[in-house]
Order: structure tokens, then sequence, then C-alpha cells
């Protein structure tokens, strides 16, 4: 292919001298830069045209060194950029002015793109080249872009207040843009109107560390202070994994609850006080009225008190399903001896006893009961008492348990919340404030 | 893709034409602009000398667009107050053409529209004007004055003495792009998309001092 050989192979890099004061202005920008600050005198100068003029005289505040030095570079999603553009940009919101810093960043291939700088936290800001969506949420603004929807914060007039190196405008200190923000943390959708354009960008929130790595400064970034308006909640991604896995411990503490028979409560079911007289030859077997038990399958416990003095008797028992026959045997021996002996009271045994039936389905069922009394009791009755009581599960535990695991999530969650109330008490929507007052 | 050369009629230089459809082309020695018509080449003007630019491509750049192959054959530079651009004349492998547009390395690829539908005219078109384009909704993001700078190889028509241009850009919530090019009458329409640099997959381009 022949060669027309119009554009020089390598484009050269331009320097020229400041009208101002004489000094040399290097350019980064190449044909790019349409204005650049004189690094000796300040002035801003109009590099549009091959006679270069001040477009705006030197800046008469002090002079600011930007904390990502002009001639930096870094690479940052991938792509070598070299900081030549610094400005302030400041807004007044109630009577209050707030400043942050803007970088050009520039890459003679991909373009150009931002990094802004407010109170130690960082955004890398591309333009767009569209115009999102408008889905108003909740009586706020809101744009759709790559699926998600971002609330618009705050609105405000930024205005220049302080421009070093060079840029592809004419930049100078006055400039003013009315500058939307939309936020789905960590990204920032913008919309920068001035009078001729809307011009869109995406911004992403970045630590200092981040940016002190990819432009390899020295000594460690200015710490963040306050919640930034897109900054990411480090709170935000693991609270519903939080409450997501505590859900999951409940359903396994009731499952658990309901497997083993844990059991505290006892709720009467039957109770019954009977007459056993002495002397009785054929144990006097007897079955109770039917009662029911209720509830999962759980315990059943079984009472008994009687009236013995210094004897013993013996109750064979079998707790029965009136439906399906199904029975539960089992027994107890009472025995209870008392006196005193040289001087000195002595016990042994009980008049009382119980016994446990544990996994009992619920169901309508009876006692058969047959007690046989001390064949040497000759004297008196017995008098006995029996209680049937259905065993709960101890709730109790479960409720403890339940509630001090709820702590995590409950302080995730609230975390959460103060941290997006002072992300928003920076924005157009925070509470309104009363002087003088509480708050 | 080369056709017969022709000479310069200006100084007698091989003048090659690499596409077809080109009409204009302009002398890599002299500098004259030439037209082509179905007998001859004439000379129609001069450029003046092109202001300088740091737009990464050039005349013989190569790329792909949608998976088609393209070269840059020639362009035309612009300027408006707030800066420049260029429009490079691309044609594709199977002989198409179409417009890569470096505007301070921003890139839009988009094609003439001969089907289109009406434009508002140049006195009605204002910023923010929205109108549906193929089912599409197209809405006006900024209105350019722009001041014909020079051209530069072939183009697909004669462009040579222009003056100031209005252009009308568009945009949708999507990257798609259009430009309603206002120096003729019915304007001209050109649609297309916003192109990363790493789609095009650009080849052969400019160097820059201090970068590789």
């Amino acid at each position: 292919m022949s060669s027309s050989a119009v554009s020089p192979p390598v484009v050269k890099a331009k320097a020229l001298y400041c009208p101002h004061c004489g000094g040399p202005v290097q350019l980064r920008g190449f044909a790019h830069t349409l204005s650049a600050v004189c690094p000796q005198c300040g002035s801003i100068l109009d590099t549009s045209t091959p006679l270069v003029h001040v477009l705006q005289e030197a800046q008469a505040r002090e002079r600011i060194e930007p904390k990502v030095p002009l001639g930096s570079r870094g690479k940052l999603d991938n792509v070598e950029y070299e900081v030549i553009g610094f400005q302030t940009r400041t807004i007044v919101v109630d009577g209050q002015p707030y400043s942050w810093d803007e970088y050009l960043l520039f890459n003679p291939y991909r373009g150009f793109a931002y990094l802004s700088e407010y109170q130690g936290h960082w955004n890398v800001i591309h333009t767009l080249p569209l115009i999102p969506d408008m889905v108003p949420r909740a009586g706020k603004n809101a744009v759709r872009l790559e699926g998600r929807t971002f609330i618009h914060f705050q609105r405000s007039v930024a205005e220049t207040t302080y421009v070093l190196g060079e840029f592809p405008w004419r930049a100078h200190v006055g400039e003013t843009a009315q500058v939307d923000d939309f936020v789905s943390p960590p990204l920032v959708v913008s919309a920068e109107t001035t009078e001729e354009e809307v011009v869109w960008s995406r911004g992403e929130y970045r630590s200092g560390a981040d940016i002190w790595k990819a432009f390899g400064l020295h000594g460690s970034p200015p710490r963040a202070v306050g919640v930034y308006e897109n900054q990411p909640s480090p709170y935000g991604g693991n609270i519903g994994s939080l409450w997501r896995m505590y859900l999951a411990f409940l359903v396994v503490m009731a499952a658990l609850m309901f497997g083993f028979v844990v059991t505290a409560e006892y709720k009467p079911v039957f109770h019954q006080e009977y007459v056993l007289s002495p002397g009785a030859k054929v144990a006097p077997s007897f079955v109770t009225p039917v009662f029911d038990v209720t509830g999962h399958t759980s315990s059943v416990r079984i009472d008994i008190r009687t009236d013995l003095e210094n004897s013993w008797a013996y109750f064979g028992l079998s707790l029965i399903n009136d439906r399906t026959g199904q029975a539960f045997d089992f027994g107890r021996e009472v025995s209870y001896y008392h006196g005193r002996e040289d001087g000195e009271d002595w016990s042994e045994g009980s008049p009382r006893d119980s016994a446990t039936v544990p996994a009992v389905p619920p169901g309508r069922y009876y006692l058969r009961i047959e007690p046989e009394l001390n064949e040497k009791q000759t004297f008196s009755d017995m008098r006995y008492e029996i209680d049937v009581r259905r065993g709960l599960p101890s709730w109790g535990l479960f409720a403890l348990a339940a509630g001090l695991l709820l702590i995590p999530p409950i302080i995730g969650t609230i975390r959460r919340g103060s941290f997006e109330a002072a992300r928003w008490r920076e924005s157009d929507y925070a509470p309104s404030i009363t002087l003088g007052g509480s708050d | 893709m080369s056709q017969p050369v022709a000479n310069c009629p200006q100084c007698g230089a091989p003048v090659q034409f690499r596409w077809s459809g080109s009409v204009q082309t302009v002398c890599d020695f002299c500098h004259s602009i030439l037209v082509r018509t179905d007998v001859d080449v004439t000379k129609v003007g001069t450029v003046a000398d092109l202001p300088p630019d740091a737009s990464p491509l050039q005349i013989g750049s190569e790329g792909q667009f949608e998976g088609k192959p393209f070269t840059v054959i020639g362009r035309i530079i612009y300027e408006y107050e707030f800066g420049g651009w260029n429009e490079w004349h691309i044609v594709f492998s199977d002989s198409t053409s179409g417009w890569l547009a470096d505007a301070q390395l921003e890139y839009d690829v988009s094609f003439a529209k001969t089907d289109g539908p009406q434009p508002p005219p140049a006195d009605q078109v204002y910023r923010g004007h929205a109108f549906d384009i193929d089912g599409r909704r197209y809405e006006v993001t900024s209105i350019t004055k722009a001041h014909y700078k020079g051209v530069q190889g072939e183009l697909p028509f004669q462009y040579w003495d222009k003056e100031d241009v209005l252009f009308a850009d568009l945009r949708t919530n999507d990257g798609r792009f259009g430009t309603i090019d206002y120096s003729e009458n019915p304007p001209l329409l050109f649609f297309g998309r916003a192109a990363t640099f790493d789609e095009l997959r650009l080849k052969n381009l400019r160097e820059f001092e201090g970068w590789r």
C-alpha cells in the first residue's frame, strides 16, 4: 500500500513559552491541549492557536500542590494514564463552601478520564456516550445504567476555583457547571450541565490506598473522612447473609427441639386420688378413665404420691393407647422408713416417686394401675395420688438462644443503617436540621 | 482493492483511488484536491496545511467494527469553539464505507442513512429535542457550529469548499449515535454507535513521544 506519509510517524510532545513570564511550558496532551497553566507564574494560557495568549491572569491565591503530582503515570483498569491537569472545584451548600479536587488523566489512544478526591475519598470517572433513562423512585429522581438504579443524591453548581496543568478545553477559574449526582455504591453517575451540553459520566469509588498503589506514590494517602456519597458500605454485603444464617439456625433448632425430647415443663393431664386397704390378697388392678395426651410426640411423666410411713408399696403401671392398644409398661416401688435412734432422726426412701415415659405420641390414653401393698402393713389404709403430666419441649432455652443469636444481625443492620444515614446526611435529601435544636 | 492509477492534472504525480466509490482525493505531492468524474480527474482546489492534531489514527490505519475489517482512507477535519474532531472515512472489506469519528479520543462509528426520517430544519433543532427513529428514542445532546478545516485522502463525495457547518449530535440510552449534518439540503443523516478503542482493534496507528 502506498504511504501518504502526511502525518509524521511519531507525534512530538509540544513545548511553548509563557507570553506572560517567558518561562517554558511543557505540554503532555499533544494537540488536544487547548489551555495550559504556566508552572512558573500561574497564568492560564490559551494554546488552541499557534499564537499563545493569556486566557486568565495568574491566579492570586496560594499554590496548591496536587496530592497526585502532574506527570504521574499509573495504571487504572489496566490502562496507563498520565496526570496532565488538576482543578479544584467548589460548591456552596447552605452558605458553606465545599471543595474537591479533580485530576485530568490522559492516554493518547484511550483518551481522557478523571480522578476526583474529596476528603480522602477517590473516584475514577469516565464520560458516557449515552443518556441514561430517568426512572423516578420513591419521590427522588433516579437513572438506570448497567442494570442498576442510581438514586439522585445532590444537585449543585460547581465552580472551578483553581487550575494547574493542561486541559482539552479552555479551563479557567470561575468556570461553572450544574452537577447532578446519582448514586448506587460503589458507582456514581453524574450529569454536568453547561449552556452548551449535558455530559454524563460514570465514577467508581476507590480507596486512597488503591490510588497510591496505581500511581506508585510515596507516603500514605489522606485518611478518608466521613462517608462519601458512593462509598460502598462495609456492612452492605454480609447483612443479608447474617440474617439468612440466623433463619437457618432457627430452623435447625426447631427441628432439634422436635426431634429430641427436651422436656422442662409439664402440663397436667390427669389427677386422681385412691385408697388401698391392707389385706387385699389379690392385687386390685384397675384402669383410670381415658385422658387426652396432646401436642407432638414427647414425654409423659407419672407422679405417685403416697402417705406411706415405714412401709412400702409396689405399683405396676401401664400407659395404654385407647385406640391402638399400644402399651408402655413400667413399675415403681415406693418405700419410706424413718425414725429416731440414739437421739438422731433418720429416714430412708421417699413416700413419692415418679416415672417418665419418653416419646409418647399424642392420643387418648388410660392407665392400668396394679398397686401392691407391703403385706406387713395391716393397720392402716394407704392413700395415694396419681398425676399424669405431658412433657413440653423447653422453648425457654430455645428462645434464649434465638434472642442471643439475633444480636449480630441486628447490630449489622443498625450499623448499615447508620452508615446509610451518614451517607444521605450529605445529600439534598438529608432530614432538615433545626438550628439550636437537640439534633 | 487498488484502482487504476491516474495522474494529477496539476503536478503529474500518480494518483491512486483505493476505493471504487471515492469521488474526491488529495494529491499526496501537490495537495491539489482532485475530483473523479466518469471521464477524468479534475483539480477543484488546494488544501491548506492541516492543523496539528493528536488523533492516533492516520490514513492507512486498520481496524475492525462488528467483525468487519476496515481501512482508513480519508478524513474531514472540523474545528469548533471548544475544540476539534476528525471524521475518518473508513472502507470495509465488503466495499461499504462509513465514518469513524475521533472527538478528543472518544470514538463513534456511523454510516450514511438515506432512508431515514426527515430531520427537523436547522432553525428548529434544539438541545434536548427528542424523536423516535427506527423505534428508538434519540435526543439531541449538542448542536455544534463547526468550521471545516480541511480534508485528506479519499472521500465518497465532493467536500472541499465548506465554511461553517451546523451539526446536531444525537444519543440514545444505550450508546447509539446519530448526526444531522446541515451542510446539505436536505440534511445528511449518519447513524451508528459509540465504540471503544479496544473493540476497534486498531493497527498502524501513529506513535506518541513518551508513549508506546
